[in-house]
């Protein structure tokens, strides 16, 4: 395992993607078909089965190391990750073990059969054995995935490279539901058939923020408009009579929206949607909070099918008939599109996302302008030409927002981030005020500098009132402009609303506890946009 | 607080009513002595400031005029009805320990403090005392050091192998202490070191008052951009990643502090490479400094407190967190010295 260990080291040694790349490439030319499987494995977010409990892993690390568990638990909180906690806290090692990334696993794998005692002998044993970075490695692949900067898109590229294939079709070939036991290296990425997984979803194309007015895209005539709406970006597949949905976050969400079942009976095998999953009702789609009821759920239980019924509103196509038509132009496949659900039954949960006309830059702005009337948060532009590419690419399409809701609340409560954020604070909830009281409204986590945040830090550590475990109450002195997106009810909220993405805007160092907006404001807001 | 108290905690910061001074105020008062240089122990504004004589150029660098009397080392000085002598730290040249006595009652104050001997700074030296006031940046066991000597062996070999790539090295590091500590481990034989202005500044003070830095060169508008594909450059962290670096063309850059110990804080800072190297004691140097005072009582601020201070009760210590209110910290936490 040297040499994964070396190659996390070197990946967390650069912040240049050619290095990282570079990296990873030489890694896989270096090491057998099975470690080349569990590294991209690995790096995809799959891990192998858990056998170790994160308790069972505290409790050791705490027996192994000499403290007591409580600070370990402290420690941790400060960490953030508990497999770099325990690589750090532990004495070291006293012999050593080599073994391939595969045979480490696969140890680990073997473990889930042993009884408590023989797991924790292996364990002790091995982080006796394994050196700084190797035991970090290696707790990490007992306790979950790694994330070491490495996208999808910076993998694929360097198996890519090992391969001698291209990068959108490796991309292709690392989505689904593959898993090392079940495949080889050969089978995932060098095999000719590629269609054995009959959920595999294609790589999601995303937008990008326009910053800049739509005047710079150039004519109007070479884009279509459609409206962006806030649901869950989800890929359908009906292949083999099947029918798959996966989320944007490539988690396989079939279960979750059983409405979709009926779609094979309905359109043919090979055709994959790309669309927005959005709670529907009278014609029209329903907040993004009333999705919410249906997400982190496993199964749907009959209640919330009827009170959050679900439709797939389509606005691409990426396969049909068998046939991948991701390199065809968008107002082909949009007219494709068009013309197949132009012919499906209205009772289907099935619809097409409108195309907006517009001739000019000014009339589009306009319609951006009533996005929130027609349950939209603004436009996406989509170049009329463009190929349904592989991640997030800058030009081809753009997500061009409505300008958010901005509030100014006041900082009453912090409370110390972990990871990245581990010696600052960051946490933060916000109030407005009622009548003479401050009613705690929203917490924000995102949006200021790295800088600011040190600087809050500082002044959080001298002006803190009175702490409730890890939180702690500050003077009532600082107004942040909160930004969000939209707003709704909540019974579960002492202030009667809840915000959706709310971020700190700014730190408005011009303003006073006294200037911050009050509840009367938010509940107008409701009125008018809830 | 006991009744013997020789200290208290005051908002402006820790004071002694039997000699009428402050330790390292955070807010103006009549008289501050003064651990150390750093911005988060020396503020501008006391009406005296006493301090060790090696740490008074740099003080009089940061602060300008100020009324300033030093001690050396060891040397003993009646306050009041207090007895105050300075000790070696081993934190930053001139940095101090303060001790203060009072009838039987002694109570040392720690400033920041390593116990590592850096070559640089006058070693640490453990003080006997009843009560001991530590910071405690450090005060988690996730916290150890390697030897400094591991870690220049890995910086050494970082900008030989940039070196023999064309690349500039830019490494951050705070302007007092820990640059001059880096420049004294530094393989000259690589290449040439280059200074960030803010950095110069004090070398120049130190060599000044006789402390033997290698040679360096100062950055200047005029500075040949070309051709130095071999040279490291020191900068203050603020300067990395900026269109300062930039300017330098390729560029790989790192950052030296006890915080790249945690891959986290790492990644935040996004630099190529972080070498852990602190002037703070790790979490044994904290504890090996706290037994070797043989207090009873010890008083933690800077830092973990909470998990420190619980750490060290279980220990059958008598010990309290100093509420930062009354120390005062940085405003910049991750850039504390
Ligand atoms: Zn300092
Ligand atoms: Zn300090």
């Amino acid at each position: 395992m040297k040499r994964f260990a070396a190659l996390i080291t070197q990946l967390e040694e650069t912040t240049k993607t050619l290095q990282k790349t570079k990296a990873i490439a030489a890694y896989l030319q270096s090491v057998p078909d099975q470690d080349r499987l569990w590294c991209v494995t690995l790096f995809s977010g799959r891990r192998p089965k858990r056998v170790i409990t994160s308790r069972q892993m505290r409790e050791w690390a705490s027996a192994a190391s000499g403290w007591p568990l409580w600070l370990l638990e402290d420690s941790y909180a400060v960490v953030g990750d508990l497999g770099e906690t325990i690589a750090l806290v532990l004495p070291s090692p006293e012999t050593e073990i080599e073994k391939s990334l595969s045979e480490w696993i696969n140890d680990l794998r073997a473990l889930a059969s042993l009884d408590v005692e023989k797991k924790r002998n292996f364990i002790l044993a091995s982080w006796n054995s394994l050196g700084g970075p190797e035991r970090f490695v290696f707790n990490k692949l007992i306790t979950s995935g790694f994330r070491v900067g490495v996208s999808q898109k910076l993998m694929a590229r360097a198996v890519a490279q090992v391969a001698k294939k291209t990068e959108t079709e490796i991309a292709h070939r690392l989505m689904g539901n593959w898993h090392p036991d079940e495949t080889t290296w050969y089978d995932l990425i060098e095999a000719e058939d590629l269609r054995v997984d009959l959920s595999r979803p294609y790589p999601f194309f995303l937008s990008s923020a326009l910053e800049s007015s739509p005047q710079s895209l150039g004519a109007p005539s070479d884009w279509g408009a459609e409206w962006k709406w806030d649901g869950i970006r989800g890929q359908v597949i009906i292949r083999g009579g099947s029918c798959f949905t996966w989320s944007r976050g490539e988690e396989l969400v079939t279960q979750k929206f059983p409405e979709f079942e009926k779609f094979p009976d309905f359109l043919p095998d090979g055709t994959v949607l790309d669309g927005e999953i959005l709670v529907w009702q009278d014609e029209h789609p329903l907040p993004f909070n009333k999705l919410q009821t249906r997400i982190g759920r496993k199964s749907v239980s009959k209640s919330i099918l009827e009170n959050a019924p679900v439709i797939l509103y389509a606005y691409d196509l990426l396969e049909w008939r068998g046939e991948d038509i991701r390199e065809q132009p968008y107002q082909e496949r949009r007219k494709l599109l068009e013309d197949i659900l132009s012919s499906t039954s209205p009772s289907l949960p099935l619809r097409l996302s409108p195309s907006i006309a517009f001739s000019d830059w000014i009339s589009l702005a306009k319609t951006r302008s009533k996005a929130r009337k027609n349950y939209a948060e603004g436009l996406i532009l989509k170049k009329m030409n463009s190929l349904y590419e592989v991640g997030r690419k800058k030009g081809p399409w753009w997500k061009w927002k409505l300008d958010p809701f901005n509030i100014d609340a006041v900082m009453i409560y912090a409370q110390a981030g972990h990871g990245r954020r581990a010696n600052l604070y960051t946490d933060f909830t916000f109030a407005v005020w009622q009548g003479s009281e401050l009613v705690p409204l929203t917490k924000a986590y995102s949006g200021l500098t790295d800088a600011e945040f040190r600087e809050i830090s500082g002044w959080v550590r001298r002006n803190t009132l009175q702490r409730f475990g890890p939180v702690r109450q500050v003077t009532p002195e600082h107004v942040f402009e909160i930004a969000f997106e939209g707003i709704h009810e909540s019974q579960r909220h002492k202030s009667g609303v809840a915000l959706r993405f709310p971020r700190m805007a700014r730190w408005r160092h011009d303003k006073k506890p006294h200037e911050a907006n009050t509840i009367g404001d938010l509940k107008d807001l409701l009125k008018t946009y809830g | 607080m006991n009744r013997d108290a020789v200290l208290n905690f005051s908002p402006s910061g820790i004071y002694c009513p039997a000699g009428d001074f402050y330790i390292d105020p955070w807010r103006p008062v009549e008289r501050a002595l003064i651990t150390h240089g750093h911005a988060d122990h020396a503020r501008k504004g006391h009406k005296y400031y006493l301090s060790t004589d090696i740490a008074a150029p740099v003080l009089k660098h940061r602060l300008g005029h100020i009324t300033l009397e030093t001690l050396r080392y060891s040397e003993i000085r009646q306050i009041g009805s207090a007895r105050v002598s300075f000790h070696p730290a081993g934190h930053v040249p001139g940095s101090a320990q303060i001790r203060i006595k009072v009838g039987g009652e002694a109570w040392v104050i720690s400033g920041d403090y390593k116990l590592e001997d850096d070559g640089l700074s006058t070693a640490f030296d453990p003080v006997s005392c009843h009560s001991f006031v530590t910071e405690c940046t450090f005060g988690l066991p996730v916290f150890r050091w390697q030897s400094q000597a591991q870690v220049f062996q890995e910086i050494n070999k970082w900008w030989a192998n940039n070196a023999a790539n064309g690349i500039v090295s830019v490494v951050g590091a705070y302007g007092l202490g820990k640059a001059q500590r880096l420049l004294c481990g530094l393989d000259l034989s690589i290449g040439k070191v280059l200074t960030h202005g803010a950095i110069e500044g004090t070398n120049r003070v130190m060599r000044a008052q006789g402390i033997v830095l290698p040679e360096t060169e100062q950055i200047t508008p005029e500075t040949d951009r070309k051709g130095n594909g071999s040279t490291l450059i020191l900068a203050p962290p603020s300067a990395l990643q900026s269109t300062w670096e930039r300017r330098f063309g390729d560029t790989s850059n790192a950052f030296a502090s006890g915080w790249m110990g945690l891959r986290g804080v790492r990644r935040r800072r996004s630099v190529d490479r972080g070498f852990v190297i602190s002037d703070h004691a790790d979490w044994d140097g904290l504890n090996a400094a706290i037994s070797a005072t043989g207090a009873e009582n010890i008083y933690v601020t800077h830092g973990y407190t909470d998990v420190f201070s619980k750490w060290l009760s279980s220990k059958g210590y008598h010990s309290e967190v100093v509420p930062s209110r009354f120390t005062g910290t940085s405003v910049d936490d991750e850039e504390v010295e």
